[in-house]
């Protein structure tokens, strides 16, 4: 009897445990680009009251250039000086080390035990100053604002939207048979600060943001059969959208949030449907006895790109986002599948499969044309790419043995870095749109 | 008591066969296994499964039925299996079945859920071809998600392309 209420209780604990944190993301870049712009971020001063922040302002940023292999920061025992504000700085110093960029910052308090960042960026031929901001930000958000720092900065040199201060959902599992335990977590883009948005003993898959990032859709079977919920991040408050005979799978937001692409099979085998969120309506996209399946939208919401068997092995369609007939994108590769999209519409990310090896391949059609390809990954059982939201990196998730690890690489293949979960299994890594700041 | 005749039908199949087996011994072991498969099926007609047999008979025991790489048709090996099901389906109308079908890690997850239904549906195809009835019979598909097996070799990957009957009632 007790027994039988310690497994109810332990069955209702383990279904939704919001903003646990686990094991942290394991990080190491695994290649580097020499061709990588020199930047010199000094250690950022403290000046308030009180003990100094725990969190390193200046590594964080330092990090995250050296990730998004545009960039190659002075590691920390190279910096020789250190300049709190611009009139401190020589720039013969910089110039010396080989340094094209330089960033200083202080560290002060601000209003209700708040902080304020200051930040300059300083071009080190020119000896010019650029760039001269604050962001605030509470104790416990400082990796928050070394982000949006390290945003500010990227964008000025780039002329690109920075999306460091970002975050990635992924789907953990822990153990093995009956005790298997799987878990959907988010965490920053540079996989600290993970937490647990859903934990289950049934399968969780396919997570996918809002384009507000303040929601995720995914797949769960803790009904028995996959059914497809939505929960807000911050309130940890969820439905259920889709729970229909067969397969409820695939979710994706379109761009303007009002409808969902999805998967169901209710037809007898899966097909692509739309779902206004509104009225929780479904449209019938596709009618073919293949699989058809992993819907996503272009950027401009008015089509839909997907994987389909129906020439005999998977490959991408693109069909209006109304329906109609689907036309083949990719003819380079016995099998393609799960594409995801950037930004600009023109690049596609995708697993490309051939014989036993499935590696990440991008089918680039900025020049036009059916597209060429690239090869960005180096594993035998890649899968799951996804794009930052401005296209500068890719995460995606490999296999290293018996066990799921991400990657996340920049766009030219460059850079990797491997997020490795302590214990178990990571997989299906989702990269969220821009945080509205 | 239909058991006992079971048995005993069995059991002078089992003498038959072996004395098949005598003559044709410079056969191949198929021609062997063949003869078994016709030679069991008038036996299991002749009575009416009962829920015992699900831990007892050799046949119904037997619950997992394995695919090849990206496929879903049913392999010969599997159809002795299917039949002895979808008899018991057919002579306990109130037992029902999950299909569970699965998938091997290789190829996209949300593709491989397609690809367990896809296995799923074969199996219940196959059940209500032999006499078990669409409403008894349901398919789940649990793609990759569960495999049995996590090492990345071929051995590894045909134990996870499966589809595993559940009787949810006998």
């Amino acid at each position: 009897m007790p027994r039988l209420i310690r497994q109810a209780l332990f069955a209702l604990a383990v279904l939704f445990v919001p903003a646990l944190a686990q094991a942290q993301l394991n990080i190491q870049i695994v290649e580097g680009n020499p061709s990588a712009l020199p930047i010199a971020v000094v250690p950022f001063a403290f000046e308030g009251a009180g003990l100094p922040p725990e969190t390193d302002v200046a590594q964080v940023v330092a990090s995250d250039f050296n990730r998004c292999g545009q960039f190659r920061a002075l590691p920390r025992q190279d910096v020789v000086e250190y300049p709190v504000r611009g009139n401190e700085v020589k720039f013969g110093t910089w110039r010396v080390l080989k340094q094209d960029f330089l960033v200083i910052g202080r560290i002060r308090d601000a209003e209700g035990g708040a902080y304020r960042v200051e930040f300059e960026l300083f071009d080190v031929a020119k000896q010019q100053s650029l760039l001269a901001l604050a962001v605030g930000a509470r104790a416990g958000n400082l990796r928050d604002a070394a982000h949006q720092i390290a945003d500010l900065v990227y964008e000025k040199i780039l002329g690109v939207r920075g999306a460091f201060w970002t975050r990635i959902a992924y789907i953990t599992s822990t153990g093995t048979g009956k005790n298997i335990q799987y878990a959907l977590m988010v965490a920053d883009s540079d996989g600290f600060n993970p937490q647990t948005v859903v934990r289950s003993r049934e399968p969780l898959l396919s997570p996918a943001w809002s384009p507000d990032s303040r929601r995720l859709a995914y797949v769960s079977f803790e009904r028995g059969n996959s059914s497809i919920y939505i929960q807000e991040l911050a309130t940890g408050q969820r439905q259920v959208v889709s729970s229909n005979r067969g397969i409820n799978g695939a979710p994706a937001f379109s761009p303007d949030g009002a409808q969902l692409a999805l998967t169901l099979s209710m037809s007898g085998n899966p097909e692509i449907y739309t779902m206004d969120l509104g009225s929780r309506r479904t449209t019938q996209l596709t009618r073919h006895f293949s699989i058809d399946t992993e819907p996503q939208w272009m950027p401009d919401g008015r089509s839909i790109v997907f994987t389909s068997d129906r020439a005999g092995k998977p490959q991408i369609y693109q069909m209006p986002a109304s329906g109609g007939e689907p036309q083949r994108l990719t003819f380079q590769g016995e099998y393609n599948a799960r594409a995801t999209v950037a930004y600009d519409g023109k690049k596609f990310a995708m697993a490309q499969g051939s014989g036993n090896v499935y590696r990440i391949a991008i089918m680039d059609r900025s020049l036009g044309g059916s597209g060429e390809f690239r090869t960005l990954s180096p594993g035998n059982l890649d899968e799951s790419p996804s794009f930052a939201p401005n296209a500068s990196m890719v995460l995606y998730a490999a296999r290293e043995g018996s066990r799921g690890v991400l990657y996340a690489v920049s766009a030219d293949g460059r850079v990797r870095q491997r997020l490795v979960l302590a214990d178990g299994d990571v997989r299906e890594p989702a990269w969220s749109p821009f945080r509205q700041r | 008591m239909n058991n006992t005749v079971r048995v005993l039908l069995a059991a002078a199949i089992a003498v038959s066969l072996a004395a098949c087996a005598k003559k044709v011994k410079e056969e191949p072991v198929e021609t062997v296994d063949r003869t078994e498969t016709t030679e069991t099926t008038p036996v299991e007609t002749d009575g009416k499964y009962g829920p015992e047999d699900l831990d007892s008979d050799s046949c119904l025991r037997q619950r997992v039925v394995y695919f090849d790489f990206d496929r879903s048709d049913i392999r010969g090996e599997a159809q002795q299996i299917l039949a002895c099901h979808a008899k018991y389906l057919q002579d306990r109308a109130s037992a029902a079945v999950t299909l569970e079908g699965h998938a091997d890690e290789r190829g996209t997850r949300e593709y491989n859920l397609g690809l367990g239904e896809r296995r799923g549906n074969a199996v219940s195809g196959a059940l209500q071809a032999n006499g078990g009835s669409a409403g008894q019979i349901s398919v789940v598909s649990y793609g990759e998600e569960r495999p049995t097996c996590a090492d990345s070799d071929e051995s590894c990957w045909q134990q996870n392309r499966r589809v595993e009957i559940v009787y949810t009632a006998k």
